[in-house]
Parts: C-alpha cells; sequence; structure tokens
C-alpha cells in the first residue's frame, strides 16, 4: 500500500533513487534485523524455506500424477475393451498415497507461510518503530549546524519517504527476493535431475530474459529519475506559486502564473508518460517471452523424444513424456518467479538508497559534550555555605567536581556571564565575530544593536553553546563554559527566539514546556506576566485550547507572547530575548516589558531587538558592526558620545 | 465525484479507451494460451510427431505475438492516458485556484492546497491507471478463464465455482477487518510525522529547554502506538497469501483427484491428460486475479479520499464575481467607506469591522495605526475588493468597488501585502510583475523611488541577480522595499503600504515617504504603520481599535486628544521626550 497519506507532503530531493554503496547498506541494514530481531527471523527463515520447498514440490506430484493416471489408462485396456473399474482399482492405491502427499506438503506450506507472513508483520513494524526511534534519538543528540545545513524537507524525507521504501524493501521484497531465490534453486535441481539438455535450453531463455529485464528496466529508471526531477520542478513551483497566491492576486497575475505552470506541467507529463510506458510493458513481454520458452521446451523436449538423442541427466532417467509434462509446467514457473523478481528490482533499489540515506543521518556527528560541571538545587546557611538539596529552593549552584583531589566546590549561579576575546566563524574559514569582550553584571539588562548579521544572534548562540567558540573565553559565574554540561548550562538560560516554535497540544500544555512540572496555577501566572492572559481568556477553550502545526490559529504577535510566558515559566536565572517583541505593537510590548522587568529583577538579561524603544532602558548597549562591538554604553552615554548609536536613534543611519 | 474527476480525461479519451481494450484482448489470448498448451501436451502425449509439436508451437508462437503486442499496446496508450489524465488534473486545480478569492485561499490552508496539487493528484493518476488496466483486466481474467475452463471440462469447472466463493468471502473479511484500522494508523503516522516536522522546526527551542529526553519519550510512546496499530493490521492482511494458497492448493488437488478418477473412467471421454496442467492453470489465473481485485479495491479506496479533498477544490466557487456590466475606468483616487461593516465568515462571531466611514480625497496621504488585532489589514483590503463588506459599501473613484472590473480595480489599486513574498526569478523579473512591459528605465525610476536602486546595484548581478524562493537571499528590508517597487510599477491611482516598510530603517523609511511626494504626488497613499513617524506627517491618520475607527485627525489634533495614539506615541518615544523636555 505505497499511498501517502493526506498530510505525508512532498519531500524533495536533488538526487536520484540511486544507492551508492549497494552492498554495504545491505549487509548493515541486515545487521541491524539481525541484531534486533534475531530469533523471529531464524523462525521466518525456517518457514520461508520448508515452506517455499514444499509448495514447489507440486511439479514432481505432477508428474506423477501422469505416471499415474497413463498407468491406469494402461491397466483399464482388457480384452473386452476398456474397463474403467479394472483401471482404476489398480492405481488406487497409488493416487490416494499421491493426494494425501499433496496435502501434506499444502498443508505444511501454508501453515508455514501462515506463520511466516505473521511474523514478518510483528518484525517488520516493530523494526521500523526502532528504526524510526534510532533516528529520532540521534536526531535529538545533532548539533544545531546539522540543522542549519539540511533544510527542514530534507531532514522530514527520512522519516516520510526513507522510513517508507525500507517497509517495502523489508516486508516484501526481501522476502520475495528470497522466496523467488528458492523456488528458482528448487526448480533447477528438479530440472538438471530430470533433463539437462532441456535445462540448458531454459537457461539461455532465463538468459534473454534476465538482457530484457535489465534493457527495459535500465530504460524505466533513466525515465523515472527524469519524472522525479520534473514532479519535484512542477510541485516546487506550485507550491511557490500557493504561498504567494494572494500576491498573485494582487498583481492580477493568474494568466502568467498558470502559464508557466502549464509549461513544467506539460514536461512532466511527457516524461512521466515516457517512465509509464517502458515499466507497463515490462511485464506483457516477460509474460510472454515465458511463453514462446514454454513454445521452445516443448519442441526441443519433442525433438529429443523422437530423436531418441542421448540423455543427460543427474538421475540418469531416460527423457520421457511423463518427464517433458512436469518440465513445461516447470518452464513456466521459473519465468513467473523471474517476472516477480524483475518487479521487485525498483523497489530494492530505492529501499537500499532510503537505507542508505538513513544510515548517513545515523552515522551523523553528535553534538560533543565533555562539561562535568552539572547545576544543582542549593541552600545557602547564613555562614554562606552552599549546600546541594533535592528540592526546588529557588536558589541553584554550579556543582564543581575537582578531578585532581576529588573534592567538590560549590558556586552559586547567578548569571555572571564574560566574554573575554571571542572569536567565532560558522565555518571555519570565515569568522564573523570578532575579539568580543563583554560582560554582564548579575541583574544586568544587556542590549544588543545592530544590523543584520552584524552578529547579535551569534554571540547569545555562543552563550547556551550551539555553537563553539573559535578562539577566547566564555565564563559563566567564574566557570568556562566549556567545563559545563550542556544540558545543565541551557537549563539556567531562557530563550525566547523570533521565530516562534510552539507544540501541538494545548496552549496550557506549549507553557509547561518551559518547566514540566509547573503547576496550572504557575503556568497562569506566567501567563499573566507575559500579558498572554487576556488573549488566552478570549480564545475558545482559554487555556484548553488545542494548538496546531505551529500554532497557526495565532497571530504572530500572540505566539511571541506564549513563548515569553513559556520561557517566564521556567523561570531561568539568566534570560536571552531575540527580537522576542518584535511582532507585538509598541503598547503590549510596553505592557509585557513591565512584566519582564519584574520577573527579571535580579537577574541577567539579553536582549535583542530591532526597535530602538525596546532596549533603551538596558543597562548596558553594545552596538556591533561586522562582528565587532563598536559602541558600548547606557543610553543615554551613547547619545551623548553622538556615534553610530545616535546616528541610529535620531534615523540618519540605516539599520536592517 | 467521479463525473467531476472524469472530466480531467478530455483528448486522452482515444488512449483511455483504447486502453481497456487492448487489456481485454491481452487477457483472450492469455486465457486461449492454456487450452492451446493443453492439446500440445496431449499430442506429444500420443506419440511424438514434431510436425504436430510444430504446429501447436506455431499457434502458440502467434499467440504469444499477439498478446505481446496487445499487452505493450495496452501499457503505452494507459501511460498516456493516466500521465495526461493526471495533467489535465493538475492544471485544473491550479488554474481553479487562480480564481480563489482571499476568502477561498484562507479557507484552504497554503500547505493543504499544496498537499492536493501534489500528492492527491499523484494518488488520483496512479488510481486512474489502475481503473483503466488493472481494474479491467482482473474482471476479465475471471470471467475468460472461467468460459475456457468450462469449455475444456464442464465438469471439473464446478470445483472453481466451489473454491472462488471462499477466497472472495475470505479476502472481503480480511479486507473490511482491516480498513478500519489502516485508516486509523494512517492518520496516526501522520500525526507523528507532523510532531517531527514540528520538532525539527522547532529545534533550538527543544534544546534551549533540554527537552531532548522529553521529545523522546513522546515520539517513542506515539511511534509505539503506530508500530501496535500496524501490526494488528499487517497480521491480518498476512492472512491474504495462506488464504490464496490454500485455495489455489485446493484446487490442484481436487483437480488432480477428481481428473485422475475421471479421465479414467471415461478412458479419456470427458477429460484428457493434457488438460490436467491446463485447468490448474486457469484455477491459478482466477484466483491470482481475485486478489488482485482485492488489492485494487483497498487502493481504490485510499484514493477516494484524495478524489473528494481534489473535488473540493474543484467544487469551490470564488466568492468574488466580476459584475455584469463591469465598469473598466477609475476616475480617481478617491475612497469612501459608508456605514462598512465586515466579518471573514459568516460563521465568525465577531465583526473584524463595524460601523466604518471614512472619506479619503484622491491624492491623499493617509496613515493608519492600532495595534495588534484592530483590523487595519482588513480594512486595506476591503479597498481593493480582496473581501467583499458585509453590510455597507466601499467606493474609490466614486464607484462601490463592486461595480468595476477587478482587474482594472486591482491594476488600479497597489497592495503591499504585510506578508508579502518575492518569486524565484531576477529582480528584473520580480519587479515586472507590476507591469510586464516596463522599461528598463521605468525598473530603475521605481527602484529608485522605493529606495532598493542603490543596493540592487551593488549587487554584482545587480538587476539580474537572482532572487531565491521566497526571497531568503535579500535581507528583508530589502524584500520590503523590492515589493514597494514592484507595486509602485503598476502605476496605480491608490497605493496601499500595509506595514510594508517595518523592517527599513526610519531614515529609508523618511526617504521612500518623500519619494512618494515628490514622484506620485496624484496617487493616494495609505500607509499602515507601526511606527509613528511612518505616518506622523501624514494628511490624516486614522486610529484604529478593536475593529472600529477610534479616531481621525492630524499628527497633532490626535496627539492632543487621543488616548491611544498617545500612549503609542509614548511607547516610542520616551527617551525623545525626556530629551525635548531636558
Amino acid at each position: 500500500m505505497k499511498m501517502a497519506g493526506p498530510n505525508g507532503g512532498p519531500g524533495r530531493r536533488k538526487f536520484g533513487p540511486k544507492a551508492k554503496d549497494v552492498k554495504g547498506s545491505l549487509f548493515r541494514l541486515i545487521k541491524f534485523l539481525i541484531a534486533d530481531y534475531k530469533k523471529q527471523l531464524i523462525f521466518v527463515l525456517i518457514c520461508l524455506f520448508f515452506g517455499t520447498i514444499a509448495l514447489t514440490t507440486t511439479s514432481i506430484f505432477v508428474k506423477n500424477l501422469v505416471e499415474i493416471v497413463e498407468a491406469g489408462l494402461k491397466a483399464g485396456q482388457t480384452a473386452e475393451g476398456f474397463n474403467a473399474a479394472v483401471g482404476f482399482a489398480a492405481i488406487k492405491g497409488d493416487l490416494i498415497t499421491l493426494i494425501a502427499l499433496m496435502i501434506a506438503t499444502a498443508v505444511v506450506g501454508i501453515a508455514a507461510t501462515t506463520a511466516r507472513e505473521r511474523m514478518m508483520a510483528t518484525v517488520t513494524q516493530g523494526f521500523l518503530q526502532k528504526m524510526r526511534g534510532r533516528m529520532f534519538s540521534k536526531m535529538q543528540r545533532l548539533p544545531i549546524r546539522y540543522f542549519d545545513t539540511h533544510t527542514h524537507g530534507e531532514i522530514m524525507s527520512y522519516y516520510t519517504n526513507d522510513i517508507d521504501t525500507l517497509r517495502q524493501l523489508i516486508s516484501q521484497s526481501l522476502l520475495s527476493f528470497l522466496t523467488c531465490a528458492i523456488t528458482l534453486l528448487t526448480l533447477v535441481s528438479i530440472m538438471l535431475y530430470y533433463s539437462i539438455w532441456m535445462s540448458l535450453v531454459l537457461f539461455l531463455g532465463v538468459f534473454v530474459m534476465f538482457r530484457i529485464t535489465k534493457y527495459i528496466g535500465g530504460n524505466s529508471a533513466k525515465f523515472f529519475i527524469r519524472q522525479q526531477k520534473s514532479l519535484a520542478k512542477a510541485e516546487g513551483y506550485v507550491e511557490e506559486m500557493m504561498h504567494g497566491q494572494k500576491v498573485v492576486k494582487v498583481f492580477c497575475h493568474e494568466e502568467e502564473s498558470l502559464a508557466e505552470f502549464d509549461r513544467l506541467n506539460e514536461q512532466l507529463f511527457e516524461d512521466a508518460r515516457q517512465a509509464n510506458r517502458f515499466a507497463n510493458i515490462l511485464m506483457p513481454i516477460l509474460n510472454n517471452v515465458g511463453n514462446l520458452l514454454y513454445v521452445l521446451i516443448a519442441f526441443v523436449g519433442g525433438v529429443l523424444l523422437v530423436t531418441k538423442a542421448p540423455s543427460l541427466s543427474l538421475s540418469g532417467q531416460a527423457l520421457s513424456i511423463a518427464i517433458v509434462i512436469p518440465f513445461l509446467n516447470m518452464t513456466k514457473q521459473f519465468s513467473q518467479n523471474i517476472s516477480q523478481i524483475s518487479q521487485q528490482i525498483n523497489a530494492v533499489a530505492m529501499g537500499l538508497a532510503g537505507a542508505e540515506r538513513i544510515f548517513e543521518l545515523l552515522d551523523e556527528e553528535v553534538e560533543e559534550d565533555n562539561g562535568y560541571v552539572t547545576l544543582v538545587n542549593a541552600k545557602i546557611d547564613e555562614d554562606g555555605t552552599i549546600h546541594e538539596c533535592a528540592e526546588r529552593t529557588g536558589v541553584w549552584a554550579w556543582r564543581h567536581p575537582h578531578a585532581a583531589d576529588g573534592t567538590v566546590t560549590y558556586t552559586r549561579l547567578q548569571g555572571d556571564v564574560v566574554f573575554d576575546d571571542v572569536d567565532f566563524g560558522y565555518v571555519e574559514d570565515k569568522i564573523v565575530l570578532h575579539n568580543v569582550s563583554l560582560y554582564a553584571r548579575p541583574g544586568q539588562k544587556v542590549a544588543f544593536v545592530g544590523a543584520t548579521g552584524a552578529g547579535k544572534t551569534t554571540i547569545t548562540n555562543l552563550i547556551n553553546r550551539f555553537y563553539d567558540i573559535a578562539d577566547g573565553k566564555i565564563r559563566y559565574d567564574g566557570i568556562n563554559i566549556n567545563k559545563i554540561r550542556k544540558s545543565d548550562l541551557r537549563r539556567s538560560l531562557g530563550i525566547v527566539l523570533q521565530e516562534t516554535n510552539l507544540f501541538t497540544g494545548t496552549v496550557m500544555d506549549n507553557i509547561r514546556y518551559g518547566r514540566l512540572d509547573a503547576t496550572d496555577e504557575e503556568c497562569i501566572e506566567a501567563a499573566k506576566l507575559a500579558n498572554a492572559h487576556s488573549f488566552i481568556t478570549r480564545l475558545p477553550d482559554g487555556y484548553n485550547t488545542m494548538l496546531v502545526s505551529d500554532g497557526a490559529n495565532l497571530s504572530q504577535g500572540q505566539r511571541q507572547l506564549l513563548s515569553i510566558a513559556r520561557a517566564a515559566v521556567a523561570d531561568p536565572p539568566v534570560m536571552i530575548l531575540d527580537e522576542a517583541t518584535s511582532s507585538i505593537d509598541t503598547r503590549t510590548e510596553a505592557l509585557v516589558q513591565k512584566g519582564m522587568d519584574s520577573l527579571m529583577k535580579g537577574r541577567t538579561v539579553f536582549v535583542i531587538a530591532h526597535r530602538l524603544s525596546t532596549v533603551q532602558n538596558s543597562d548596558v548597549i553594545m552596538v556591533l558592526e561586522q562582528g565587532r562591538i563598536i559602541e558600548r554604553g547606557n543610553h543615554d552615554a551613547l547619545i551623548a558620545e553622538k556615534g553610530k548609536y545616535y546616528q541610529l536613534y535620531t534615523g540618519a543611519f540605516e539599520l536592517e | 465525484m467521479i463525473k467531476k474527476l472524469a472530466g480531467a480525461i478530455r483528448e486522452y479519451k482515444l488512449p483511455s479507451i483504447l486502453t481497456p481494450l487492448f487489456v481485454a484482448f491481452e487477457v483472450v489470448v492469455e486465457c486461449i494460451i492454456p487450452f492451446v498448451t493443453a492439446q500440445l501436451i496431449d499430442k506429444i502425449r500420443g506419440g511424438v510427431d514434431v510436425a504436430v509439436i510444430a504446429k501447436y508451437g506455431g499457434i502458440l508462437v502467434v499467440l504469444a505475438l499477439v498478446s505481446l503486442t496487445c499487452g505493450a499496446l495496452a501499457g503505452h496508450f494507459c501511460a498516456t492516458a493516466s500521465s495526461g489524465f493526471g495533467k489535465n488534473l493538475r492544471r485544473d486545480l491550479f488554474s481553479r485556484v487562480q480564481g480563489f478569492s482571499f476568502a477561498n485561499i484562507d479557507k484552504f490552508s497554503t500547505s493543504s492546497l499544496v498537499t492536493r496539487l501534489t500528492t492527491d493528484v499523484n494518488n488520483l493518476q496512479n488510481a486512474y491507471m489502475m481503473v483503466i488496466r488493472s481494474a479491467v483486466r482482473s474482471p476479465f481474467m475471471v470471467v475468460f478463464s472461467l468460459v475456457m475452463a468450462f469449455k475444456m471440462c464442464p465438469r471439473m469447472s464446478t470445483i472453481f465455482v466451489a473454491v472462488i466463493p471462499i477466497l472472495v468471502f475470505g479476502l472481503a473479511l480480511i479486507t473490511k477487518k482491516a480498513m478500519p484500522i489502516f485508516r486509523r494508523v494512517f492518520k496516526k503516522y501522520d500525526t507523528l510525522n507532523n510532531s517531527v516536522q514540528e520538532n525539527v522546526k522547532g529545534m533550538r527551542v527543544v534544546k534551549s529547554y533540554v527537552r531532548e529526553a522529553y521529545e523522546e519519550k513522546k515520539f517513542d510512546t506515539a511511534s509505539v502506538d503506530v508500530r501496535n496499530d500496524f501490526v494488528r493490521a499487517e497480521k491480518l492482511l498476512a492472512l491474504n497469501a495462506p488464504l490464496m494458497q490454500f485455495c489455489s492448493k485446493s484446487i490442484t488437488i481436487c483437480v488432480s483427484y477428481f481428473g485422475a478418477r475421471l479421465i479414467i473412467g471415461t478412458n479419456e471421454g470427458a477429460m484428457q491428460v493434457g488438460q490436467l496442467s491446463g485447468l490448474i492453470t486457469y484455477g491459478m489465473q482466477i484466483l491470482m486475479s481475485l486478489m488482485m481485485l482485492s488489492m485494487l479495491f483497498v487502493m481504490l479506496t485510499m484514493a477516494i479520499e484524495s478524489g473528494r479533498r481534489v473535488c473540493e477544490v474543484l467544487d469551490e466557487e470564488s466568492t468574488l464575481k466580476n459584475p455584469e456590466n463591469p465598469i473598466d475606468i477609475v476616475a480617481d483616487g478617491s475612497i469612501d467607506f459608508r456605514d462598512v461593516t465586515f466579518k471573514y465568515s459568516e460563521k465568525a462571531e465577531r465583526y473584524a469591522l463595524e460601523g466604518i466611514n471614512l472619506h479619503i480625497e484622491s491624492g491623499e496621504t493617509v496613515g493608519i495605526i492600532g495595534g495588534t488585532g484592530s483590523s487595519k489589514t482588513t480594512l486595506i483590503q476591503l479597498i481593493s475588493r480582496l473581501y467583499d463588506v458585509t453590510d455597507g459599501a466601499v467606493y474609490v473613484g466614486g464607484v462601490d468597488v463592486r461595480n468595476y472590473d477587478i482587474e482594472t480595480l486591482r491594476n488600479q489599486v497597489a497592495v503591499v501585502l504585510q506578508k508579502n513574498v518575492l518569486f524565484s526569478g531576477t529582480i528584473k523579473e520580480n519587479l515586472r510583475w507590476g507591469d510586464k512591459n516596463a522599461t528598463d528605465e521605468e525598473l530603475i525610476e521605481a527602484a529608485k523611488s522605493a529606495c532598493a536602486h542603490e543596493f540592487i546595484e551593488s549587487f554584482p548581478d545587480g538587476y539580474d541577480t537572482y532572487i531565491e524562493q521566497g526571497g531568503t537571499n535579500v535581507s528583508g528590508g530589502q524584500r520590503q522595499r523590492l515589493c514597494i517597487a514592484r507595486a509602485l510599477l503598476k502605476k496605480p491611482k491608490i497605493l496601499i503600504l500595509d506595514d510594508s516598510t517595518s523592517a527599513v530603517d526610519t531614515k529609508t523609511d523618511a526617504l521612500i515617504r518623500k519619494a512618494f511626494r515628490e514622484n506620485i504626488p496624484g496617487t493616494t497613499k495609505l500607509i499602515i504603520a507601526q511606527r509613528i513617524s511612518s505616518v506622523q506627517d501624514a494628511d490624516q491618520i486614522i486610529v484604529l481599535d478593536g475593529g472600529r475607527v477610534d479616531a481621525v485627525g492630524t499628527h497633532e489634533q490626535l496627539l492632543a486628544d487621543n488616548e491611544i495614539y498617545k500612549e503609542v506615541y509614548y511607547s516610542q518615544n520616551k527617551a525623545g521626550d525626556e530629551d525635548g523636555r531636558s
């Protein structure tokens, strides 16, 4: 059932469906399979082996049947003419034995198939679930850098397309291949057993069939790749136009957009037609080559019988009618099996390519974390000594074990952040931050101002170690952040991004994302603080309103308010607001600001904003230009300085 | 629904008819082959005569070649018919969407439109291929195989008649049980994948909150749930193969036993030895075809869902229609709102706009200010008739907008949308959306007015710079200015900027407004903005609040006596105000 569900959107890829390392991927896939389902697979293989042999031996029985019937007919020829009763009596025993044998093999075959198929359902789906789990858990551990360099569509394609081809491969193609292979082997041995000459003729025919499959299949694959390409083009165009449909309307551009669509659609039609044509004619050709082969074998068999050519067979039996007839049946079975294999070839190629891509994902380097300093809840005695404790106290401390002497020291978490001569580049030879030094004292509000690409967001990305610095040092409460375990470092930071991301679930769930053990009251409190409470209560189900597809039913501003509430409930000692209020109107922003200010009292806040009104009341404002801090000071000082900030403020300079 | 979809066959009617025709021929010939084969076997058995073998062999070769030709032709026509059907259907949908109004577009989300035009059309194209090929082949095969089997030996054929119902009943039962599970699990599977997508998009949030383990647990729970349902459904489907084997072995065994008795009983009168395998072949063909039919049934029922979704789009009537005798000249750029009320859908409880009365002179510059959700965008969208008013009327150039030819109206009322997009193509190509015959000089002039010329020139390829899809390779402010230039090229009587300079710095913003004043003085300009500075020199400023006009006036008037305006102003100019006092 290869039908995408209604939402299984098209994942696109530039390259074709070919695997680079077929053997490697296959072996790895099998290794994974064996690791997960060794016993079950052995069971499946045993069932497959005996089941297939049981079902293939029918041809032997047909030979015996013909012999028995012939004998019966002969026995029936009495002196008074044909006597059916006599004839039947002569072979009754043999016939019943044969039928009993047929029933026995059929029962074995069917039982084996049932057991195998049901077991395979468990194995396939179980394996896919495990692979999905592996992929997802791998993905959670990948560095942000990975997500910068791979599009969402590309990543999603692992979960939709590749897993799907894998399912096809494991549940159908692999078994089908094995079944066909065992069947063919059984047939070959029976055939050689009876007649080598006729077998040779058959092999010749099989060779021809393989050549045809290769030729037509190759062409079909070529055009399928072309079809995939033009499909991707057409669908890409559709996507672009649908996203810009309102603009199309505003510019009355409907006809032009339709004309271009027609062009792409026509190309797609041509390629699809070619691809499908080759795919469609393969079967009738193979089937009928099978028929021709049948005739050829009949003819060769006849000639051999007539000329009484010396028989050559493993059994040493002479060629007889009773051999030629089952041989013909086997010929049919043989060609049918080859047709079946040829049908699976595409699926196997695609499945292996899918497996290879999945392995690529699984082979990605994970985010490294050598940190050993952890964040703990703490109590502080009157004398200032810090004790670790299990419950939430609202006070945190860094637990710093020293490997040298085995002692542990505690440092109170305060939110003191220092950059010391930091250099950084997203790619090695392109430094985007130069010699950045800055300090943020606990409780300070530090703002970054500068044009797009000046490095504002980059700085915050370094504090939470989404990226690691190239040179210099960043200290957090006096500890080099490379020593802090990443998860603990990030737990101590609350981040609100311009790009809000909400998750499917209720509004309440989304706020609680900030702190999973927060009570409903705490969540509502946070929402009030973020000034989100009033709009939430106006939603159809209030806090229980379901948000779907990234909160599409909310306005951008409302989503920003929610993500601020989410950060507020996390109640982190340090907060990073990256254009967090850019979509909120200035009046509401002022209200949010008030709430935030009371929340952040005594904590460090980093603010990135485009609107200068957002950053005016900061303790320190840093003006960035091309990765360097060019001015620093508070609003009044910077205005007085009459530098870049002054120019920005008075609108004499461009910021974007 | 079928009729609606069949409308996409059009010029591919001939191949659509030829395909089943050739399939039928192919099936007939394929059914004759075992018949001749049986005779051949009997001839061989009766004493080998090479001439006889050659004769029957010859017939078989001819039959095989005919079958091959028919099959190949059927495959060829089928490819043309189905690809053509898909092409037409895709085009129908696309062109339908081109006729959609904003309200229609809102009704279907963008992503759902994309899915309908891609996945759903592909599903239907495959379904069509199955309908004209496999869905014809299988029933034909069943019927002809039965006919030939009867012809060969009527008494043995009763075995088929006995076995077929077992298979049909068994398949129906399995399908009936498995289908609802599959439907459910596919929905769950989609949800699972959507949650992965959400996770990928929100990776920074996940990592910031250290929710990796939490997300993993959530994913595993959902993934295991999906697995359990899939296993249940597939275990049911797994019964198909043994059922099929049971039926085929039953036929083989029955034919063997009863056939042997019949041959001996009548001394090959009612049946010959050669027909044994012939009958078994027919039996297999019948069973295979029935199996195929049950698979077809399952796949077609799944395509029905796609068909329904596609038809929804095809059936959607545009909510905006050109009037009977459209007016195709817009006299001037004056705008009037008279008692305008608007809500987005009939079901909406709240009016987005209520009791709006406004008069704007041709050539005026008007600012519109208001908080999030105050319906600023809604207001301006009524002017170029992107939506129709619920009550009251909007007049442009003294004429109700509903009386204009829509294209005329929209060419004269240029809107720079808030959610604006550029399309993949060069800057020139993008600008020419405004006027496809614009000369290079006109492009440059418009770009200069929108303060875009300078940065365009700074690109290595200048006006031939390639814009990526969605305009991702230019900055937000640059994108906005290109969009403004594009709208300017329409040389409209009314120009509406919906928060279109939000990412542009205040100085450039001022320069753009200055250019407007100097270069297009006769054009009515409506500017929605968050920044007071963008509107404070307008002829009049409209303050919107909760879908109502709170006040209209100049900057000075509003600053004197409008609370909202004052609040907005001070929230942006706190320090400036202090400076003023100090």
